[in-house]
């Protein structure tokens, strides 16, 4: 109960109680252990993961908490990734490659939060969208940056107690995602996420309390695109060689999806959304293995698409995950998750 | 003490269009006034406030605070400078607590960094500290309106009396010199509104806050104000002491068909 409380500062702190505390730190612990337990395929998927998680909470930050809109996040995961590539190449070491990834994609996030200022709703979707499809298209076009065909990334040099290459990577993305979500959790209960949120649901209200909104603005697009250029420098790391492909708009669609299922404006949503919605991509392509199912999609595609519109098959499920969402739990999964802990608490009653 | 008055518009004109919305007002404000507007509907009230905190740009005139320029600065230069204001139509941050709402009234007291708040869950960091110390001061305000029982809900599952006060609450966080109140106590009930009027005087005479208030409940404004000034399609009827200005027969004639002649 509220009055029992002592100070006020347990409304700040990272675990709620000592339930919260035990579990989280179950849950880290066995991600810690995991790479004995499993084969490498498996922690490829929990990087894919990790790297969605860190894209997705910038993304939600500016979507679900700031009110505004990006169809261009792969633009920033993209600076990213290539920051870090030529980094690496001319022999800097992963930790500052790291940082200034973030910092470069920061730096494209203030620039391209400048026109938002100015514009709302579609017409800032359209200008983040043609933000990042030229952002690969101009990649494509530099050659010192591999062009179309793509580059290699330098494997680093890790040497610790023996551990296998695949594992420390692992580690080193694992590390910096938890570190991203506490981060992350702190900016929104701080000062400046309030203000974020004050600008979502009123700007007039915002501005007349004290809040600079373009100011603002531009912090939460810098600070986004920050997230997103930290996963695709992870991004890059792990995948051992990049092209402008990776990083198309289908690619910025799909971190909206994650944001959209997971819950708008929710940390708990931002990773549940990564996670599932990942593992979801992953199953899909296989869908046409699946027995029975398989067949019949592969003959609904052939009477309505092509054979080769198969592939589609994951975009169609994935629109009407959205359609149910948006219909049912606009709160997405968080709001899922949210009903099942009040459940739980109640019962048997 | 001061040369200059402590709030002061001159000659205000601000039009939409064709229409004159705020047409050459003037008027000034004394420290520790509650100052009251009124006016039939459309006449111009909110219009004005409007452009006191720097939503609309007159197109002529002078609004001094404190011997300073408003006009030009943005709104949140305004609330910097030492002006807070809620909103006829309610602008709270809906999907947030009262708690926060009100803690939002202290941004700009705060000067944390994105960076400094990175470390907000350890207790020793300095955004804790400031935090911290801001709770106390928003929960004085939760103390001081009542809110206790609101404190962890969504405003927007909160009844309509209490949004009103929490959107109080969230202008009196600032810690204002000037405050002003867009009809307050519209659409609270009786027992509602008497403890507005309770607490604006408190506001006055305990916080040592200036109040202009705009509103339509006569008795009211007759109970709280010192001054008011009637105005009707953005100019002024008469500015006086609340007798003077509910008595005067153009102020009645603006009012006829409305609800000044029932409630006086
Ligand atoms: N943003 C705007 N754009 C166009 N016209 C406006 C705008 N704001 C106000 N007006 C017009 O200016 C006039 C004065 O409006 P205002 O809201 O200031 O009246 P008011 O005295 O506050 O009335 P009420 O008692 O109904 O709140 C009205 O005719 C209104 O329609
Ligand atoms: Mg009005």
């Amino acid at each position: 109960m509220r009055n029992l409380k002592t100070t006020y500062f347990e409304d700040l702190q990272l675990f709620k109680d000592g339930v919260h505390l035990f579990w989280s730190a179950v849950l880290i612990l066995a991600l810690f252990t995991l790479p004995f337990f499993v084969k490498t395929y498996y922690l490829t998927i929990l990087n894919l993961m990790a790297v969605n998680v860190i894209v997705a909470l910038g993304l939600n930050l500016l979507v679900g908490n700031t009110g505004q809109i990006s169809l261009g996040h792969a633009g920033f995961v993209a600076i990213g990734a290539y920051t870090t590539v030529l980094l690496l190449k001319l022999g800097v070491p992963f930790i500052f490659a790291f940082v200034a990834a973030g910092v470069v994609s920061a730096l494209f996030g203030i620039l391209l939060g400048i026109p938002s200022l100015k514009l709302e709703g579609p017409y800032l979707a359209i200008a983040t969208l043609a933000f990042g499809l030229a952002v690969t298209t101009l990649i494509g076009r530099m050659d010192f940056l591999g062009g179309r065909m793509g580059m290699n990334v330098p494997k680093l040099q890790i040497k610790w107690m023996g551990l296998k290459y695949d594992h420390a990577l692992y580690y080193i993305i694992l590390s910096i995602t938890i570190i991203a979500v506490i981060a992350m959790r702190n900016i929104l209960r701080s000062r400046i996420g309030r203000a974020f949120q004050a600008i979502r649901d009123s700007d007039i209200a915002a501005a007349a309390i004290g809040i600079h909104l373009t100011r603002y603005k531009l912090y939460s697009f810098g600070l986004s695109a920050l997230f997103a250029g930290a996963a695709g420098s992870l991004w890059a790391l792990y995948l051992g060689f990049i092209n402008p492909t990776l990083f198309s708009f289908i690619l910025s669609i799909n971190f909206l999806v994650i944001i959209v299922l997971g819950g708008l404006g929710s940390i708990t949503g931002s990773i549940l959304g990564a996670v599932v919605l990942t593992y979801l991509n992953l199953q899909l392509e296989n869908v046409v293995d699946i027995p029975l199912l398989g067949a019949a999609l592969y003959k609904f595609s052939e009477v309505f698409m092509t054979t080769t519109g198969i592939a589609n098959v994951s975009w169609v499920l994935t629109g009407f995950i959205l359609i149910l969402v948006v219909l049912y739990e606009p709160l997405g999964l968080y709001g899922l998750w949210l009903r099942t802990k009040i459940f739980w608490k109640r019962w048997p009653f | 003490m001061n040369k200059h008055t402590f709030f002061e518009v001159v000659q205000l004109n601000k039009s939409f269009g064709g229409l004159k919305a705020v047409n050459q007002l003037h008027f000034d404000v004394k420290e520790k006034e509650i100052f009251s507007i009124i006016g039939p509907n459309g006449a111009g009230k909110s219009t004005v406030f409007n452009c006191i905190n720097g939503l609309y740009q007159p197109e002529e005139g002078q609004i001094k605070f404190k011997g300073e320029e408003l006009i030009g600065k943005r709104p949140d230069q305004i609330a910097q400078a030492g002006i807070a204001r809620t909103f006829q139509n309610l602008e709270l941050f809906a999907h947030m607590t009262t708690l926060d709402n009100i803690l939002l009234g202290r941004h700009k007291s705060m000067k944390a960094s994105i960076l400094a708040t990175v470390g907000l869950s350890f207790k020793r960091s300095k955004a804790a500290k400031e935090e911290l110390e801001h709770r106390r001061k928003v929960e004085e305000i939760i103390d001081f309106l009542e809110l206790e029982a609101a404190r962890d809900q969504f405003v927007s599952n909160l009844p309509y009396g209490k949004q009103k006060l929490v959107e109080l609450g969230r202008a009196l966080a600032l810690e204002p010199d000037l405050l002003l109140l867009d009809e307050p106590a519209a659409g609270l009930t009786q027992e509602e509104r008497e403890d507005m009027i309770f607490w604006i005087k408190d506001i006055r005479d305990l916080l040592g806050i200036t109040v202009i208030l705009i509103e339509h409940n006569m008795q009211m404004v007759q109970n709280i104000s010192d001054r008011i000034l009637a105005i009707n399609f953005g100019t002024q009827i008469t500015i006086g002491t609340p007798e003077e200005v509910l008595n005067h027969p153009e102020v009645i004639k603006a009012y006829l068909g409305e609800d000044l002649p029932s409630t006086l």
